[in-house]
Order: structure tokens, then C-alpha cells, then sequence
């Protein structure tokens, strides 16, 4: 597939200086695509928000700021980043702890830094970038594949943001985070003994985890994977009106603007985390095929764009926050499908709700500024 | 920047890169294809599955319960109607801390434990979550006010209106109308539960039970598409619910008022009826109960203090109480002793005071004798024999009848029977027969049984509403009527359409008719003439009276008084004392009402039964001059 998009190319070196998009940093097929599922996702949309068009019109508003985010975040060399990656981090750092002594508490997490009369924002947020930069960046030191040493202080850098983010708890952006972090040491070249030793490794602490890690209230929603029959009213109800509505829809949806489990709101977080049961029970599996089929693409394209970065740190950021991307969507889907244990983490680009589409976007904006510049 | 120059070979890390990319995408296709695996199974394999659950979810079939009929009385007046009723609902999952909620609605509507406990279980019983779950019923208008004013303290409640059965006349009429209950599971076996699968009420008692088929209605079904929080916001399909029948009354609401005050407290019944249709005007048994409190739920002490109350408030005395009619039996002797023409209206006897079976030394004496008076009443023939109620007269009819003749004369005026249309509950008393006795008691009849029996006493039992349809045969000169509560529905009750009448009273002249008619007028307006010529009931009710009323006395024996004893009315416990009888219509020469008034411990027919028949009557002539103008 990447072959494709090869050809399609005006050029290795990131296109001739005459094209638009050569001038502002901005890989048209990428946009292309990323255009694709953000036009899905605002007409999925229209029907979540269930006749409520101010929501609409606010997530219209912060796809706008999405795509300046994009722009801008293109427009810096990658060099920017490399310089501020480390300070980046430390600043994360610094927030992650602020959130949890001064922090702001919505529905009993505490994520949220509030600047009275100017705006409030997650720091948790801006690790999804600054992580894997900061491993990035300590690893474009060394020589790669990563050593031991190297890998366990990357571990570092990776598990002080997870776990700090994970106490707030918002586990959805703590999985992220890791997640970012380790595809940064995965495309670093981690030897396939380790990985699979940390997997066994994992495997084996997993009823540890169980008993003393997981608080109640996850060991529930992971049981309720397993069967959800057995708390249908409580943390079941999620899981039976989702899978409920996304096997309704059948082969081609009830009609955009006919999901009955939406509309009769039996599908909970219909126009958040489980936007996707929307897509399945009114645009059926057609519709689905259509966003994953799009899904693939971007990070097909992604991952095309990262291997032409000029630079090991470029590759390695740009790659990162690919997989980033794919195991938000992952994530979701697999949980709204019930294969994955409930967690809080939206759909890429399509759920509603600002920050993480900003994010997101920006992420975008640097895979690009990491092709588009001139090796360095 | 720091880079280790000396092994970092830029060319292979990005072949690295590319490999570990490759590597990646590879597994990110792996991820996709599960996905693609799982959306297959959801939306192709199991879609009938998933579609069919979405449906259920979506619709729902719910029944629309039948409004209850109406119940008027004969001047459209209501007797029971239904009534919009307020119930609290809370929605457990709006609610943040449940137990300060249920602590705070427990204050505001002063609640006890107890029902704090039914709370409790009720929310227990919720089905699915946000929905509406009834906590707690029949909200007084200030409870509904009280809440309403506390509104900000209680997020997630509700109160919501339905409507339920209400009695407006309340314990005054709740023995005629009866009363509905809520549906039991033993009730399930006795109806088509599909019929009942909206109500929550069914007829117990009286009329409401009778009717019960038609006052009910047919339940309807809609379906309707429901949100997850259970409220419907579309109706897909409706077959209407039919509403019960409403039903009219002979009863008339103001003459059951006026017996109520008649009685003024006493325990007793009344039964009015009219004597042309053997419709009910009045019902009454006291003490009475409030049948809303069985519509509305009551505390359990409230339940114990009526269910085991010794006056027994919930017991019909007018269809269930089952007395020894005593001398108000004795028209019924009188008037059988003409027809088997074992006497005549000439014929005299002396009245000594006492009577003696031939050949036996038991000595039957006459209510008038005491120590003092022993003379008797003197010549007696069968007029003055009813006038002044003698027991001697009767004593010896009754013995010189062949029991069979009296008892077969006696069961056409419906003693024995239950010859009421629609109280089918109502007890058919006891007409003692050689037979019964014999089967019952292991004894033959004795001379002596058919002594008693000339009195209204010994095993005989008749209840109050037997005994105005004595009155009202009497009034209507030996035409016998069967009591009914219904005077008309909106459509006919194929019941009521084919009732035989019970045939006219045989062996009797319209003279003879008239001499009875005459003798029971005596018993109320012959006065001014001594003691010995004044009519039983004239010192009580026969002054300043209006129109012509017959009447009769009687006071019934609760226990045997033992030969010779004297009994002392004060040293008798209350439940030991007589039962006070009278039998009465008026206007004699056209009666519109029969009564009967039975005051249970009350002592002397005349002076305690009679004023109340008197009001009684008084009330009904009243309204009908007022309905004239």
C-alpha cells in the first residue's frame, strides 16, 4: 500500500519548492485523509448530539482550532522540537504534579489545571507529545538499538508521566502515554528478546496486578468483559447497550439519524468514548469498514511519512505518535465492540470534545514537520 | 548536542526504523482484522440476536388499565367515582447519596420505620436503571405540597398521578356500596389475569363485588417506544382500554345519611327498601368503617383496630347479623293462622298473663308480666292481639298449628332464603324445622318448639334485610319482592333481565290483608286508651305524627331466661341485653318504603327500634313532599 503513496509523491525530498503544500509543510494525502474522517466524524455527530446543534457548531469550532494546531505545529523544523523536547517534559512533569495538589475534580478525577478566568487544561495531555519526544530524544544519543541501560532509563522517562497520570486517575491517557513512549523504543530497534521477555515478564506479574495494583472498580469492569450478563443494570449496562447497538445495525446501519439504542439513549457516552456503536448501528458494518478502512490509511501514510523523516529523533517522534493515534482508535473500538475492558478513551478525531482533537492534530502537524523539512 | 559520532551509523538506523515500521503496520493489520473479525460477528452473525434486543429495548407493550364505573345513587348522586391520587417516584441513579434522600423525604412527610422499610423494598424491586420506581402512594394534598416546597433538597423524585377508587359518602354508606381492595395473588386463581394486568383494585365487597365484571372494564394495550429512562416518547400502536359501566343505585344517599343519624351511634341496621320494586333505599350497619382506607392503604394498627375491633365494624349486620326476629313475627303467625283457618279475626282468647301446653307444668309467660302485673291482657283476638303484641295469643295459635303449615307460610315471606337479587353474600337466617332439628340438634320438635316459635324466638334467625322484606310483603298485601341494589346500568347486565318474581302469597283475602294492615296501624296510633288499649309503639312514635305508618315491635331474647327469674336489664352485660326490633311502611294506604331497624343490645322494640323506624320513615316522606313541589 505504502508503494501507492510512494508514487504518488512529487518528490524524496519533500516535494518541489513551487507546490503549496511543499511551501507550508503540509503533506496533502495525510490531510487528505485526516480531512476524510473528521467530515465522518462531524456527520456521525450530527446524529449523536441528538438535535442539540450548539454542539455541533462548538465541535466545528474546535476542529477549526484542530487544523491551525496542524499548521502551526508543521511549520516548526524539527529541529524546535528536538531543542525543547527535554524542557517540554520537565514542564509536564512539573504540571502532572501541580494537577495532583492544586488540581481541579470532575467526576472524581482529578486532571484538570484551572487558571482562574483564563482556561482550564489537562496537562496529562500535552505527555502524549512530550513522552515520546523525551525518549526520542534521549535515544537519538545513543546508538540504536537501545541498550539495557538505555532502555531501562527510557522506561523511566516513559513510567514517572504514566504513573502520575495514572493516579489521577485517568487510566485511558496513562495507556496512551506508555503506549507512545514504548512504540518509540519498539521502532528504536528494542531486541524482540526483550519484548517478548517483558511480555512473559508482564504475563506472569498479571495476578499481582490483579490483587494490588487494580482498584475495585477496574477488576469490575474487567470481569463485566467476560460477562456482562452478571451486573446488567450497572457496569454491564455499557457493554450490553453498546454491542446492542452496533449488532442492530447489521450490514448497512438503520439510517443516519435512525439508531434507536442513540436516539432512546440507551447507548451511554453516545456522542463521546462510544460514538463508534453510532457508526455501527446506523451506518452498519459498511460504515465501520469505511472509518477503519480510513483509519489504516492515515496510518499507513503515517508510518510512510515517519521513515522518510530526516532524522533517527524525527522517525522515532513521528512514529510514535502514529501508534499513538492507533491505539487511541484501537482502544476504543475494542471496548465499545467489548473486547477490551472499559476505559476512558475517545475515538480519534470523530468523539466529541476538544482537547484530544487539538492534540491529536498537532501530533499530525509534527509527523509532517518531520518529513517536510529539510534533512538536517 | 552530544552525539556518540564514533558508532552512530545513521544509514542503519533507518533501516532499522523500516524494518520495525513494517514489523509494526503488520501487527496494526492483525489489530484491524480482529476488529473487522469482532464488527463481523456483531453486525452479520449475531444481528438477529443484537436487532431483536434493540427492539426490546425500544418498545414495549404496556396496558392501559380500564377506567372503574361510576356508582350514582338514584339521584345521580356519587357513591363511588375515582380520583386522581399522587404517588412519589424516585430515580435512584439522579440521586447522589440515596440514604440522606430517603432520611430527608422521611422527615418532610414524617414517615415511620415501617414504611421507610417498604421504600426500601420497593426500590429494590426497580427493573432498569434511571427509571421511575413508585415509592410511596396516595400523598395526602399536603404531603404533595410539602414536597413541592422541599423540591431543591429531594433531586430525583417524581410525584406522578394515577387515578384510584374514592368514596365520597365514606363509612356512611360502606356496607350498601361495599368497597374495592388491592388485587391479592389469591385473587389471581378467581380472575383472568390478563384483564387485571393494569389494575390494582378489585371489588371485595358489596356492590363493588357484585358488579364487579361490569363495573371493571376492559383492559387496553398500547405500544409504545420508550426511552432508556422507561418515559414513552411515542406511541407506536393503541387499543383502547373500555371503560366499566356506570351503575345507579335504588339507594338513596340522603335517607342513608338521615338512618345513619337515626341510629346516632348504636349498633344495629337498617334496611329501607321500596315496596313496589324491592329496590334498597337505605343500607346501614354500625359501627361502620371508611372503605378509602382500604383504597388508600392503611397502618397496620389502623387494619388490627377494625379487623379485631369486638363491635366488629367490618361485619354486614343488615345481610350477615342473624337475629331471632322475636314479636315481629308475629303478623307472619297471625296471618298464617288465618289462611290454614285455624282462626279467625273474631275469634277471642283469654290472655292471663301466662300459657301451659296441655298435660306440661313449663309455664310461657307474657312479655307484660312482672311480679306486679300478673293479670295478663285480658280478651284477646288477633287485631289486639298484634297491638299490643301478646304472647299468649300466639302461644296458643302457634301450638294449635301444625308446625309444617306455619313453617310453610312463613318461608314465602323469605325466611330460610336469600331472595335478594344482587347481595349474595347476604345470609338466608335460619328457619327451624323438625328436619333441621333433628339433623342439627339429634332432637325431635317438641310442642314447645312450635310455643316459641309463635313469638319469633327459639332457633329462628332472620337477618334486618329479611325482615323488611317482610314489611314491605306486608305493604304490598302479601306481594313478595326480591331486594336489589341496582336500579339501572348504562347498558342492560343480562343478570337482572330474566329474575322470576316470587309468586304472590296464597290463601289470603284482600280483607284479610287489610285486618293485618290495620292491626300493625294500631300498634303505632291507637292511643289514649290505657295501657291496656294503647298500641305498643304509640307512646314512642304515634304522637304528632302526619301520615298513617304499620309497625311492629319486637324484642328478641339474647340468652334463655330461666322460669320465673327476673331478669335485671342493668345487671345483664351489654352483649347479654335484647335486641330491639321494628318492622314498619308507610303511607299504609300507598307505601313507598318498607323498613326494618334492628338495634343490637338495645333493649325494648317499641321504645328504642320504633323512633328509629320513625326517622327513618320521616326523612323519606319528607324528600318525596319536597320532590312534589
Amino acid at each position: 500500500m505504502s508503494q501507492d503513496f510512494q508514487r504518488s509523491l512529487p518528490g524524496h525530498s519533500g516535494g518541489s519548492a513551487s507546490s503549496w503544500y511543499a511551501r507550508i509543510h503540509v503533506d496533502p494525502i495525510l490531510l487528505l485523509l485526516i480531512t476524510g474522517v473528521v467530515l465522518f466524524g462531524l456527520v456521525i455527530l450530527s446524529s449523536a448530539v441528538d438535535g442539540n446543534d450548539a454542539l455541533l457548531d462548538a465541535q466545528i469550532r474546535r476542529m477549526g482550532m484542530a487544523y491551525a494546531a496542524l499548521i502551526i505545529a508543521a511549520q516548526l523544523p524539527p529541529a524546535i522540537y528536538l531543542r525543547w523536547a527535554p524542557f517540554l517534559y520537565v514542564v509536564g512533569l512539573v504540571l502532572l504534579i501541580l494537577v495532583l495538589l492544586v488540581g481541579v475534580k470532575v467526576k472524581g478525577s482529578q486532571r484538570w489545571i484551572d487558571i482562574p478566568g483564563l482556561f482550564r487544561f489537562q496537562p496529562s495531555e500535552l505527555m502524549k507529545i512530550a513522552v515520546p519526544m523525551a525518549v526520542a530524544w534521549y535515544l537519538q544519543q545513543r546508538v540504536l538499538p537501545p541498550s539495557f541501560k538505555h532502555t531501562m532509563f527510557s522506561l523511566l522517562i516513559i513510567g514517572v508521566p504514566a504513573f502520575l497520570i495514572g493516579v489521577e486517575p485517568d487510566l485511558g491517557t496513562s495507556i496512551l502515554v506508555t503506549g507512545a513512549g514504548v512504540a518509540v523504543l519498539l521502532l528504536a530497534g528494542l531486541s524482540w528478546r526483550w519484548i517478548f521477555g517483558a511480555f512473559a515478564l508482564i504475563a506472569a506479574a498479571a495476578p499481582l496486578l490483579w490483587q494490588f495494583v487494580l482498584k475495585d472498580y477496574q477488576r469490575q469492569r474487567i470481569l463485566t468483559l467476560f460477562d456482562p450478563e452478571s451486573d446488567p443494570l450497572g457496569a454491564g449496562w455499557n457493554i450490553i447497550q453498546s454491542t446492542t447497538a452496533i449488532g442492530s445495525g447489521g450490514v448497512f446501519g438503520k439510517g443516519l439519524y435512525q439508531g434507536s439504542q442513540s436516539y432512546l439513549d440507551f447507548l451511554p457516552e453516545a456522542r463521546t468514548d462510544f460514538i463508534v456503536a453510532v457508526v455501527g448501528e446506523e451506518l452498519g458494518f459498511v460504515g465501520v469498514a469505511f472509518l477503519l478502512t480510513l483509519y489504516l490509511l492515515i496510518i499507513a501514510r503515517g508510518l510512510f511519512l515517519a521513515s522518510q523523516a530526516g532524522s533517527t529523533f524525527g522517525r522515532l517522534v513521528a512514529g510514535a505518535l502514529v501508534m499513538t493515534f492507533f491505539i487511541y482508535l484501537f482502544v476504543n473500538i475494542a471496548m465499545v465492540s467489548g473486547i477490551l475492558p472499559v476505559v476512558g478513551v475517545p475515538l480519534p478525531l470523530v468523539s466529541y470534545g476538544g482537547t484530544s482533537a487539538i492534540t491529536l492534530m498537532a501530533g499530525f502537524g509534527i509527523i509532517m514537520s518531520m518529513r517536510t523539512h529539510k534533512a538536517w | 548536542m552530544s552525539v556518540e559520532l564514533s558508532i552512530k551509523d545513521p544509514g542503519r538506523e533507518q533501516k532499522l526504523f523500516v524494518g520495525r515500521a513494517i514489523t509494526l503496520f503488520a501487527l496494526v493489520v492483525i489489530l484491524f482484522a480482529i476488529l473487522v473479525a469482532r464488527m463481523l460477528t456483531l453486525q452479520i452473525v449475531e444481528h438477529e440476536t443484537y436487532q431483536l434486543r434493540a427492539d426490546n429495548n425500544r418498545t414495549q407493550i404496556q396496558t392501559l388499565a380500564p377506567s372503574r364505573g361510576m356508582i350514582y345513587d338514584r339521584n345521580g348522586r356519587l357513591l363511588a367515582d375515582n380520583q386522581t391520587s399522587f404517588s412519589l417516584a424516585i430515580v435512584a441513579e439522579r440521586v447522589e447519596d440515596i440514604e440522606s434522600l430517603l432520611s430527608a423525604i422521611v422527615e418532610i412527610l414524617s414517615l415511620n420505620t415501617q414504611q421507610l422499610e417498604r421504600i426500601r423494598e420497593e426500590l429494590a424491586k426497580r427493573s432498569r436503571p434511571d427509571s421511575a420506581v413508585v415509592i410511596l402512594e396516595a400523598l395526602s394534598e399536603k404531603q404533595v405540597a410539602l414536597l413541592a416546597v422541599n423540591r431543591h433538597r429531594l433531586p430525583g423524585i417524581e410525584v406522578v398521578s394515577r387515578l384510584i377508587r374514592s368514596y365520597p359518602m365514606g363509612a356512611i354508606a360502606a356496607h350498601a356500596v361495599g368497597s374495592v381492595r388491592r388485587l391479592t395473588k389469591e385473587d389471581l386463581a378467581t380472575i383472568e389475569p390478563v384483564q387485571y394486568s393494569g389494575s390494582q383494585f378489585i371489588g371485595k365487597r358489596g356492590v363493588e363485588a357484585f358488579y364487579e365484571k361490569n363495573l371493571h372494564g376492559k383492559v387496553g394495550y398500547q405500544k409504545v417506544e420508550t426511552d432508556a429512562y422507561g418515559r414513552v416518547r411515542r406511541v407506536l400502536d393503541v387499543q383502547g382500554a373500555q371503560s366499566g359501566q356506570n351503575l345507579t343505585l335504588h339507594l338513596d344517599s340522603k335517607l342513608q345519611a338521615a338512618s345513619v343519624d337515626a341510629l346516632d351511634g348504636r349498633r344495629g341496621a337498617i334496611v329501607a327498601l321500596d315496596p313496589a320494586t324491592g329496590g334498597v333505599l337505605a343500607m346501614v350497619s354500625q359501627p361502620s368503617y371508611d372503605p378509602n382506607l382500604f383504597v388508600s392503604g392503611m397502618s397496620s394498627s389502623q387494619f388490627s383496630e377494625l379487623s379485631s375491633s369486638i363491635y366488629l365494624p367490618l361485619f354486614n349486620r343488615a345481610v350477615n347479623g342473624q337475629y331471632a326476629p322475636g314479636s315481629t313475627f308475629k303478623p307472619i303467625v297471625g296471618l298464617a293462622g288465618i289462611s290454614s283457618a285455624t282462626t279467625d279475626w273474631d275469634e277471642t282468647i283469654e290472655d292471663k298473663g301466662w300459657f301451659k301446653l296441655p298435660g306440661q307444668d313449663r309455664v310461657y309467660r307474657d312479655w307484660s308480666w312482672t311480679k306486679d302485673n300478673s293479670g295478663g291482657q285480658g280478651q284477646v283476638n288477633l287485631n289486639r292481639a298484634i297491638y299490643r303484641s301478646s304472647n299468649v295469643y300466639f302461644y296458643d295459635l302457634a301450638s294449635r298449628m301444625e308446625v309444617d303449615t306455619l313453617l310453610g307460610f312463613a318461608s314465602q315471606f323469605g325466611f330460610g332464603r336469600n331472595l335478594a337479587l344482587d347481595i349474595p353474600q347476604a345470609s338466608s337466617g335460619l328457619l327451624p324445622t323438625p328436619e333441621w332439628k333433628r339433623n342439627v340438634k339429634n332432637q325431635p320438635w317438641y310442642p314447645g318448639d312450635s310455643v316459641n316459635l309463635g313469638i319469633g324466638q327459639g332457633d329462628l334467625l332472620a337477618t334486618p334485610l329479611q325482615m323488611a322484606t317482610v314489611a314491605a310483603t306486608i305493604a304490598n298485601r302479601g306481594r313478595v319482592v326480591r331486594p336489589k341494589m341496582l336500579l339501572s346500568s348504562d347498558n342492560a347486565i343480562s343478570e337482572m333481565n330474566s329474575v322470576e318474581e316470587p309468586p304472590q302469597i296464597v290463601g289470603l283475602s284482600e280483607e284479610d290483608w287489610e285486618s293485618m294492615v290495620d292491626s300493625m296501624e294500631d300498634v303505632v296510633h291507637r292511643g289514649g286508651k290505657g295501657f291496656r288499649g294503647n298500641g305498643t309503639a304509640w307512646a314512642y312514635i304515634g304522637q304528632k305524627i302526619g301520615y298513617r305508618m304499620a309497625g311492629k315491635s319486637g324484642t328478641a331474647q339474647v340468652v334463655e331466661i330461666n322460669q320465673g327469674e327476673v331478669y335485671d336489664e342493668e345487671a345483664l352485660t351489654e352483649f347479654r341485653r335484647k335486641h330491639a326490633w321494628f318492622i314498619a311502611f308507610a303511607p299504609v294506604d300507598n307505601p313507598t318504603i318498607a323498613v326494618a331497624v334492628l338495634v343490637e343490645n338495645g333493649g325494648g322494640g317499641s321504645s328504642v327500634a320504633a323512633p328509629v323506624a320513625r326517622a327513618v320513615i320521616d326523612a323519606h316522606l319528607s324528600q318525596e313532599i319536597a320532590s312534589i313541589r
